[in-house]
């Protein structure tokens, strides 16, 4: 049990405050015994070198966005909320570089940023901007959004990181300058780790010029023909800046949109050509699922600044196990695979019943909802990762999922390399005092 | 059978020559001393063994054998490198990987290709570009230099400014672990699950492992690409130039920046004919869709002359490019022509120190009298300042060395890097701790044991001291006793 005063007594030089956890502290259905807040990363190192002396089990909490995303602990004794880290420490506008502490809301940053007509290329979904989601959430969550297609994921963009290791070691790799070859790059280690090696405190990124002018093109069409196009013009001498997919449950056809940037003069002229490749119509504004997660994922508990677990997840009180509940995912591919994977949602939904939306990059990375019961569930997920021929052509990983769902499969499917994330783990938390049970192989 | 004194290399070797043949195991000294240095020669040692290897058994089975035997050892690709991070170890095994050179696969329509470590950098362009294709990462040593070492350094180039480095660029690797195991990490896929192993490997200068094989991402090639060479009379004018054109949201393909000196070395070694009086030269490069490039390129040409350029040449084709580039492309060698030895330096500022930082570089040379010929990634603030010497004048070697080391300080001063693409190595482990605190480089270290708990993988490279992997004093509080003494694993 947390041991309230002597973790208060750690952050007393800090600032920072402890309470008793409440039951909106639980993540994902975990009830959590105490919160730490601390004020600065020295805070930080302070109160988890005092967590981990206890042999606490502690999970990193931004803005709570994304927080059942991931298995759920094994325990949770100390929630360490990031938001009071929330400064942003510098932006060097000629450098192109932003270096933020955690716990800054994205929407913040960018709106920072923005004033000097720059942009961090993260493309969160809008309701985790709305959410208040932090720069050290997008991080360790690895957010993946529409432009990736050109500018890589937020693990191309961050370019060095400050963590707090289980022990309270506070460590930086990478730096603030877009070239650097010094060192191990850990930053990127840290990314799409949900906090399972150490509690990010900060980190910088590279910006870019945010572009004067943009058009969308879309159109719709049978599944293998929307795939084909969108192939097209990913293909093409074009430099799309994203080229989305989107296909809603139940559906046998697909919507594609391009995003073309640029001078304003340059970009009507790219649109019209890639209307023509598509065979679609130009317009101005982004179609209404633009970077926004699909199905009820977009319409979880976010925005109320923390998750409450998976009862709130749709369906998801389904105790008996036969009522239909919803299952959130990341399926991967090649850019020739997205084929296979919408085939094979129209597959698994006429073979199980359930409903599989996809949504994303036509480069290969999609957001799924799979909606049905847990057992058909499970099998649809089987079904999605039978769409490519071995998982170096695509895999499907589980992030959000009712409990009974979980039981039926392995979230996170074949894993190369797991034995050296699990060395990795070793080192750097060897007690397992970090979100212990979240990640891949019970990491 | 080996004698009874044998030294662990004695009997490795024995068990080399009879797992691999001995065409494929060099033990003459004359010919390993072939391989005693990479590109940067002022650091040499004879390897104790050579493998050549032809295919992943062969390197397995080399690693295994060192694993088993407690001896190093050292992956090299074309040797090219600049700061001796192929430098042998004179009791290890040095792998040449250059003779696994077959472009295993090329997937046009998933847009990657599946090459061995050997491959030749620009033999992958070359292979693509019929198709439309190219490997992005351009370090200068390109028709040379392998993509295996491309992936240890995480090779940039002119033009990783707008496209990336080698890391945004690998999705897969098959990988030699250092006790020999074979794993794959990714494919064609982005985005594998787990943590990013391919962050932590590409980049890490072959201490995780050896790679034998790497799928990466294949570029299509821009529409269009326009080149200029703008001349000015002053550094700070070409700076001036530079910040504008990053300050009007253009991302050029590439900035080049030569100083006065370098200019003449090129002169004097391919006659690039640039213009006469400058001070500095800048070479822009732009890439994209016709209509956009037609447009910016006029911005930059008009950017350019607001700064003061006195003279822009714009390249009217293929050949006219060339020979802008040629002068760049050349300066490094070009330094020969005007002195007997040069020591090229690689360090990283913020972009926007870059006329300050230029003016102390400025003084420093001058009051060590030592002369410093300046070429650099002008948009992204990577300094390649050659500081001349010769080596047959009493201490002009330390004097060199002095300025090359003064110049790292003024990099870490403004907030930059000690290397931004050729590596840390051999050459610069000792100025790691200026960079990074213990706590830094101890945690870089954790995650090297994850991989190579012996430390037999290329030690003596990037970090200055190595670092035990069962000793971790202050550590482990709140561990798991079973997981501390390593009886079992928690997981």
């Amino acid at each position: 049990m947390a041991d309230l005063q002597r973790l208060a007594d750690a952050l007393k030089r800090d600032g920072g405050e402890v309470r008793e956890a409440g039951p909106a502290d639980a993540v994902d259905g975990v009830p959590a015994t105490a919160v730490a807040r601390p004020a600065s990363a020295d805070g930080v190192a302070a109160v988890l070198r005092e967590a981990t002396a206890q042999g606490l089990a502690t999970v990193a909490r931004g803005a709570g966005t994304a927080l059942d995303w991931g298995a759920p602990p094994e325990r949770v004794d100390l929630i360490l909320d990031t938001t009071g880290l929330d400064r942003l420490v510098e932006h060097g506008a000629g450098d192109l570089v932003v270096v933020a502490e955690a716990g800054l809301p994205v929407a913040a940053l960018s709106e920072t940023v923005r004033a000097a007509a720059q942009e961090l290329v993260v493309d969160l979904p809008p309701e985790r901007l709305a959410g208040g989601s932090t720069v050290g959430g997008a991080l360790s969550t690895g957010a993946s959004g529409p432009r990736r297609l050109q500018r890589g994921g937020i693990r191309d963009l961050v370019l060095g990181a400050t963590v707090v290791l289980a022990d309270g070691t506070i460590a930086s790799s990478g730096g603030k300058v877009v070239k650097n070859v010094a060192g191990y790059d850990l930053a990127k280690l840290l990314t799409g780790a949900y906090g399972t090696l150490g509690v990010v405190v900060r980190a910088a990124f590279r910006l870019h010029p945010a572009r004067p002018d943009r058009a969308f093109v879309v159109a719709t069409g049978p599944l293998a023909d929307v795939a084909a196009r969108a192939r097209d013009v990913v293909a093409s001498q074009l430099a799309p800046a994203a080229v989305e997919i989107d296909r809603p449950a139940g559906s046998d056809g697909a919507e594609v949109a391009v995003l073309l940037e640029g001078t304003t003069a340059a970009v009507g002229q790219r649109a019209a050509a890639a209307a023509e490749l598509l065979g679609g119509r130009v317009q101005r504004e982004p179609p209404a699922w633009w970077a926004v997660l699909p199905g009820a994922a977009a319409a979880g508990p976010f925005g109320t600044g923390v998750s409450t677990g998976s009862t709130t997840v749709g369906g998801a009180t389904s105790a008996s196990g036969v009522e239909p509940v919803e299952t959130y995912g990341k399926a991967t591919a090649t850019l020739t695979g997205v084929a296979d994977l919408l085939a094979a949602a129209r597959g698994a939904e006429q073979r199980y019943g359930v409903g599989v939306a996809l949504r994303g990059t036509a480069a290969g990375v999609l957001h799924t909802v799979v909606t049905g019961t847990p057992e058909a569930t499970a099998y649809a997920v089987g079904h999605l990762r039978g769409a490519a021929p071995s998982p170096r052509d695509g895999t499907v990983t589980v992030l959000r999922a009712p409990r009974e769902v979980r039981a039926r499969l392995d979230a996170w499917g074949p894993v190369g390399g797991l034995d050296l994330m699990r060395a990795i783990k070793r080192q750097l938390d060897p007690g397992r005092s970090l979100a212990p049970g979240r990640f891949v192989g019970g990491i | 059978m080996a004698p009874s004194t044998a030294t662990p290399l004695d009997i490795i070797t024995a068990e080399l020559i009879a797992e691999l043949g001995s065409d494929q195991v060099i033990t003459d000294r004359q010919r390993r001393r072939t391989y005693e240095c990479d590109g940067l020669a002022a650091y040499r040692v004879v390897p104790g063994v050579v493998v050549l290897a032809q295919d992943p058994d062969d390197v397995a089975a080399t690693v295994r054998a060192c694993a088993r035997n407690g001896v190093p050892f050292v992956a090299r690709g074309s040797g090219t490198g600049l700061s001796g991070g192929a430098l042998p170890h004179s009791d290890g095994v040095l792998v040449v990987m250059s003779q696994m050179r077959a472009i295993r696969e090329v997937d046009v329509a998933a847009q990657r290709a599946v090459v061995d470590p050997g491959v030749i950098n620009l033999q992958l362009t070359a292979a693509t570009s019929p198709d439309g294709y190219y490997f992005a990462p351009d370090p200068s040593s390109q028709s040379v230099c392998s993509i295996g070492g491309n992936v240890a350094e995480n090779s940039g180039g002119a033009h990783c400014l707008k496209y990336g480095f080698t890391t945004n660029h690998v999705t897969g690797l098959d990988l030699v672990t250092p006790g020999g195991e074979r794993v794959e990490i990714g494919g064609k896929a982005p985005d594998p699950p787990g943590y990013d192993l391919l962050g932590a490997l590409v980049g890490s200068e072959g201490t995780l492992g050896v790679v034998t094989a790497a799928t990466v991402r294949l570029t299509r090639l821009p529409q269009e690409v326009r080149t200029l060479l703008a001349a000015f009379r002053s550094m700070d004018d070409a700076g001036a130039a530079t910040s504008a054109i990053i300050a009007a949201g253009v991302i050029p393909a590439a900035i080049e920046m030569m100083d006065a000196l370098a200019i003449e070395a090129a002169e004097a070694a391919v006659h690039c004919n640039y213009p006469a009086g400058a001070g500095a030269v800048l070479v822009v490069e732009l890439d994209g869709p016709s209509p956009d490039v037609a447009g910016e390129f006029d911005d930059v040409v008009r950017l350019c002359e607001e700064a003061g350029s006195f003279e822009v040449r714009v390249a009217a084709d293929d050949d006219e490019r060339a020979l802008i580039w040629k002068g760049r492309k050349s300066a490094f060698a070009a330094v020969g022509r005007i002195s007997p030895d040069y020591i090229v330096q690689d360090g990283v500022i913020p972009r926007t120190a870059l006329p300050l930082v230029l003016r102390q570089i400025a003084e420093l040379s001058e009051s060590a009298g030592v002369r410093v010929a300046n070429v650099f990634h002008a948009g992204d603030g990577n300094l390649h300042p050659l500081v001349l010497f010769d080596g047959s004048v009493e201490g002009a070697v330390d004097r060199a060395e002095e300025v090359a080391g003064g110049i790292l300080d003024l990099c870490l001063a403004h907030g930059g890097s000690i290397t931004g693409e050729h590596g840390v190595g051999a050459d610069k482990a000792k100025h790691m701790p200026r960079m990074f605190t213990a706590d830094d480089l101890d945690t870089m270290q954790a995650v090297r044991c994850a991989f190579d708990p012996d430390g037999i993988s290329n030690p003596g490279k990037v970090f200055p001291t190595p670092r035990l992997c069962g000793e971790r004093p202050g550590r482990h509080q709140g561990a798991h006793p079973l997981a501390e003494s390593g009886v079992a694993e928690v997981f």
